[in-house]
């Protein structure tokens, strides 16, 4: 089974890379950019099959390892 | 003074902390492979800087959840000291044993240069050596050192004074809140601190302010 | 389904970048067609990169013996003797192409391969620098690659746990198109604990070890031995990614297994990976080499045997093992969490076979892989050299001090700041002097005892005349390592040159390197390792010729070691080696009047060495502990930089002398002490015992850098100046 792990960072905290980010956007010419937040995505393949376990597999990984919670959040996709 | 040096996959800093405790309190310290799951009993556990695993995932993510880290926890709650120095800093918050965490630099860059430090509480086991106030030299040389907590954890760190050392005299290498350079855990055995205390402790190294944070825990063991 | 046994056509060949006589050569070596596996191999072997077919005739030439040298050229690194049983290891490297193309990648990369080479041969590498050389400010690539490559160097560096302690960025539009990137290494080991590529015993297990085999990087010694052209954007997949983390853990393995004995042998795998650190071992040690490719770690799935002998996937070594101790082998490996596996044997056929799905794919004949390779006596002319200037097509200026604040403000004379606070310079705790002096000093560890080292070269002054140049090179080199108190040793050399195909850029490196080897033999000051990098040319247009020169030196007593720094009011600033005159490739002329002109400093090594020899006397005799060396923009330079690093100012008397001449000249084999006023006599009378010319020019003190009446610059104003540029260049941000 495939799971896709999103984390991004809390609103609030701020996010250097994100405001880089925009900043080289606005340099390049694109215009009506609000905002920028840079994240990061962990795919995992897992040998569980059913979906609401394998959620609730990646959900204490994501508590235990993936995200750290103090600043970030997490989102998670199973793909199938 | 006992003391023990967690050593991770991609710790660097190891041998410099290694020297420097010797250097200081005469006493060599035993080096404590992270697959260990007890360290010995000693007065003082130092986590080195360096990037263990690379710095992949998050800095000190992943040697946080190492066997070692989960003994380090227990005695620091048994009232064992605890020194992070750098990504031990990332590794003690990583690992709930301090509050906050610690970011990219504000500007992106990695940064080695020599900064200000203000000793901003000489009442704790790390600092009695210095003076409250004191503005000490000591190098810094990281790449996420940019201190962030919520304004509830930073009011209560400030209130009960609680960070140990905080950049000076505008020189704030990192966008660190507060210009937070080192803080305590809530009962003041452990400390995480960004800049490398370890790299000015002789004549070489151009300077000796950094001999004071290892005479303090030389001087809070003996008392 | 991989073909092995394809038509070799013409096309085939030269995408291989073989020319038609190469190939015909080949078969003649071999009596038959080779597979494609087989081709790839020998394109691999046979480029220029690793067959240093342009350049092996003149590499010849080069002094490289001498008392102290324990390795000379031929290994993954030089070796000297340090004394009490230590060798220091270094050695040099480009990796310019790759990081044209992807500037952090080609950077981590360079660096990852240049460290590798120096504990592949058992030493812990204590310090590293660089040279980089980017194109002219305003070219539009030039922010991006200047970003791309320090971030580079610094992931790599910082994260592996090397000091980098030194180095050189400049900027000429003529780096435009090609931008430079030399590495340099150095280790300590044990003089009996050096370890090299020569394989010992037949019938003995050939182990992979490392990271694993990917696609990465398949052709990429063919693409930097070639020229770019507008296909360069198609050549991004061929750059490799570095990662330190797995080469720091490579290192500790590696230097715990050595300690076991159960080492024969060991070879990197740097360029055409597989392929080149096989036939090395073999080679060197009269032996074949038989690899099973099915047992090689693999990254990717179906990948060809062609793949996997060209891939250049990093941080992986190869060694040969004693068969008894392959056990305890391959636990320190998995302890240390990389790969381990047996991939092959030595044998005593002298062949380089390789075995793919149970199929010999290669069967080649392993001496003549290398030392059949073609080599070249490229046709070669008298480079044009630049005509000398008249006294009077030289402009004067009427402040000195203005002119000073605006060199020192300038692209090239700016301070690096930015880029080395990026560099961790002081981890391993045995930094005694970081980038922003004269030299990079490291001591040895345990020891009271240290190393200096300066990465120098003047591209421009080569341009003008690669005669001098290349002396002048090694002369600087020789003299920043003096500047600090070090007794150079050696040096390694990074050979940067375009075209060698051109008679005028073949005549540029064939000039350069005599230049150089005078000035080794005059110095008594051998080469012990080097890379050479050609073909650094885009549409036609080669780069200033830029053979860069890393000196080592030792310091005895690290306690006696000077530093550009004035360190107190009132000390005598005493110039050694006399007023300057020349002013012909100055930075004084380039930089206030758009003028690249003239014939670049003649370097007399006779007094080189003298002047030299004299300075390091006074710094290990405990007399002077202040010392810069001339350069660059000259005696006004040199001052400015020992003023902001002293923060103190100093009065200058020029007497009658043409102020913008003595203050700006470039002459060679010059000095500047600062001394206590007490023993300034002294010095001068034992300067003049022993022929060295030598004056009172000035004294410490006051907030200005201060010629009298031919001009002021406050030491405020320079040091705003001096850091400004380089941050505002890059766009500002956070200091």
């Amino acid at each position: 089974m495939q799971v896709r792990v999103t984390i991004t960072l809390k609103a609030g905290v701020l996010d250097p890379q994100g405001k880089a980010i925009e900043g080289a956007l606005r340099g390049l010419g694109f215009a009506g950019i609000d905002g920028a937040r840079q994240g990061k995505i962990v795919d995992l393949a897992l040998a569980e099959t059913d979906p609401a376990r394998a959620r609730a597999a990646v959900a204490e990984m994501c508590e235990k390892l993936l995200a750290n919670t103090v600043i970030e959040n997490y989102d998670i996709d199973v793909l199938g | 003074m006992r003391s023990a040096v967690v050593l991770f996959p991609g710790s660097n800093r190891d041998h410099d902390m290694v020297k420097a405790l010797y250097d200081v309190t005469g006493f060599r310290p035993t080096v404590v492979w992270h697959q260990d799951a007890t360290l010995p009993d000693v007065d003082l556990i130092v986590l080195p800087g360096g990037f263990s695993y690379g710095d992949y995932l998050r800095c000190g993510a992943i040697a946080a959840r190492s066997p070692a880290m989960l003994d380090v926890a227990r005695k620091a709650k048994a009232g064992v000291r605890v020194l992070g120095v750098c990504n031990g800093f990332q590794i003690l918050t990583e690992a709930g044993l301090l509050p906050g965490a610690l970011m990219r630099n504000a500007h992106l860059r990695f940064v080695c240069k020599e900064v200000k430090l203000e000793v901003t509480n000489d009442d704790t086991d790390f600092t009695r050596a210095y003076r409250k106030g004191q503005v000490i030299r000591c190098p810094v040389a990281h790449h996420d050192g940019n201190y962030f907590a919520d304004p509830e954890t930073l009011a209560r760190l400030e209130g009960d004074g609680r960070v140990a050392f905080r950049y000076a005299e505008g020189t704030n290498p990192n966008g660190s809140i507060n210009d937070i350079a080192g803080i305590l855990n809530e009962a003041g055995n452990v400390l995480g601190m960004m800049p490398h205390p370890e790299n000015l402790i002789e004549a070489l190294h151009g300077g000796l302010d950094g001999r004071g944070l290892f005479e303090s825990v030389v001087r809070t063991i003996a008392a | 389904m991989f073909q092995n046994d394809i038509d070799i056509t013409p096309e085939l060949i030269a995408r291989h970048g073989l020319k038609t006589d190469e190939y015909e050569r080949i078969l003649r070596l071999i009596g038959r067609k080779p597979t494609l596996t087989e081709l790839g191999i020998f394109s691999a072997m046979w480029n220029e990169h690793c067959s240093y077919k342009s350049s092996k005739k003149w590499l010849k030439t080069l002094p490289t013996k001498g008392d102290k040298v324990v390795i000379g050229p031929g290994e993954n690194a030089g070796v000297i003797d340090i004394g009490d049983g230590d060798v220091a290891v270094f050695k040099m490297e480009s990796h310019n192409h790759p990081s044209y193309i992807e500037p952090y990648q080609g950077a981590t990369t360079g660096v990852g391969g240049i460290l590798r080479d120096v504990f592949t041969m058992g030493a812990r590498p204590i310090a590293a620098m660089n040279s980089l050389s980017f194109g002219e400010p305003d070219h539009p690539k030039t922010r991006h690659l200047v970003a791309g490559v320090v971030a580079g160097v610094g992931g790599y560096g910082n994260s592996f746990g090397v000091p980098t302690v030194g180095g050189e960025v400049r900027f000429h539009p003529r780096y435009n198109g090609n931008c430079l990137v030399n590495a340099f290494a150095l280790g300590i080991a044990k003089r009996d604990g050096i370890f090299l590529s020569e394989a010992k015993g037949v019938g003995l297990p050939v182990v992979y070890l490392g990271a694993k085999t990917g696609r990465d990087g398949v052709g990429g010694a063919t693409m930097a031995s070639a020229e770019f052209d507008d296909t360069i954007e198609e050549k991004r997949p061929t750059v490799q990614v570095g990662d330190p983390f797995t080469e720091k853990r490579l290192l500790e393995a590696c230097l715990e297994l050595m300690q076991t004995g159960a080492v024969v042998a060991i070879q990197d795998m740097g360029a055409a990976g597989l392929t080149c650190s096989a036939v090395e071992m073999g080679a060197k040690g009269n032996l074949g080499i038989r690899l099973d490719l099915d047992r090689v770690p693999q990254r990717e799935t179906d990948m060809t045997p062609y793949e996997m002998m060209l891939s250049e996937s990093q941080e992986r070594m190869l060694m040969v093992l004693e068969p008894s101790r392959e056990a305890e082998a391959e636990a320190v490996f998995r302890k240390w969490e990389l790969d381990f596996a047996v991939c092959g044997e030595t044998t005593d056929d002298l062949r380089f076979r390789i075995i793919w799905q149970g199929k010999e794919v290669a069967d080649l004949p392993i001496k003549e892989l290398g030392d059949e390779a073609p080599e070249y006596d490229r046709p070669w002319v008298e480079p044009k050299k630049a005509a000398p200037l008249a006294d009077d097509d030289i402009p004067a200026v009427n402040d000195v001090g203005a002119a000073l604040l605006k060199l020192i403000g300038a692209p090239d004379q700016s301070s690096r700041a930015w880029v080395y606070e990026q560099y961790d310079c002081l981890v391993q705790g045995n930094s005694a002097q970081i980038p922003g002096g004269d030299a990079g000093v490291v001591r040895v560890e345990g020891t009271s005892k240290a190393l200096a080292m300066s990465a120098d070269v003047t591209p421009r002054y080569c341009e003008a005349d690669p005669f001098e140049g290349g002396k002048q090179a090694v002369a600087e080199s020789w003299r920043n390592v003096t500047a600090v108190g070090g007794d150079p040793i050696a040096l390694t050399d990074n050979l940067n040159f375009g075209n060698p195909e051109k008679p005028e850029a073949m005549g540029q490196f064939v000039r350069a390197l005599q230049g150089i080897a005078e000035a080794c033999r005059a110095l008594d000051f051998p080469i012990v390792s080097g890379n050479v990098s050609l073909y650094n040319e885009t549409h036609g247009e080669g780069i200033l010729p830029s053979p860069t020169i890393v000196g080592v030196g030792l310091l005895p007593d690290v306690t006696k070691m000077a530093t550009i720094a004035f360190k107190a009011d009132g000390d005598e600033v005493l110039l050694i080696g006399g007023h300057g005159r020349h002013l012909g490739q100055s930075v004084y002329l380039r930089d206030l009047f758009g003028r690249e002109d003239g014939t670049p400093p003649p370097v007399d090594l006779a007094l080189e060495k003298k002047n030299g020899n004299f300075v390091r006397g006074l710094i290990a005799a405990g007399r002077v502990s202040t010392c810069h060396d001339l350069s660059d923009g000259g005696l006004g330079l040199a001052l400015a930089e020992m003023a902001m690093a002293g923060r103190r100012g100093v009065r200058v008397e020029l007497g009658d002398l043409a102020p913008h001449v003595a203050v700006f000249a470039e002459d060679q084999a010059r000095y500047l002490i600062a001394v206590k006023p007490d023993i300034a006599a002294a010095i001068l009378a034992d300067a003049e015992k022993a022929g060295v010319r030598a004056e009172r020019i000035g004294t410490v003190g006051g907030d200005a850098v201060d010629f009298g009446a031919a001009g002021k610059v406050a030491v405020a104003d320079l040091r705003a100046a001096y850091d400004g540029w380089f941050p505002a260049f890059m766009g500002g941000g956070l200091a």
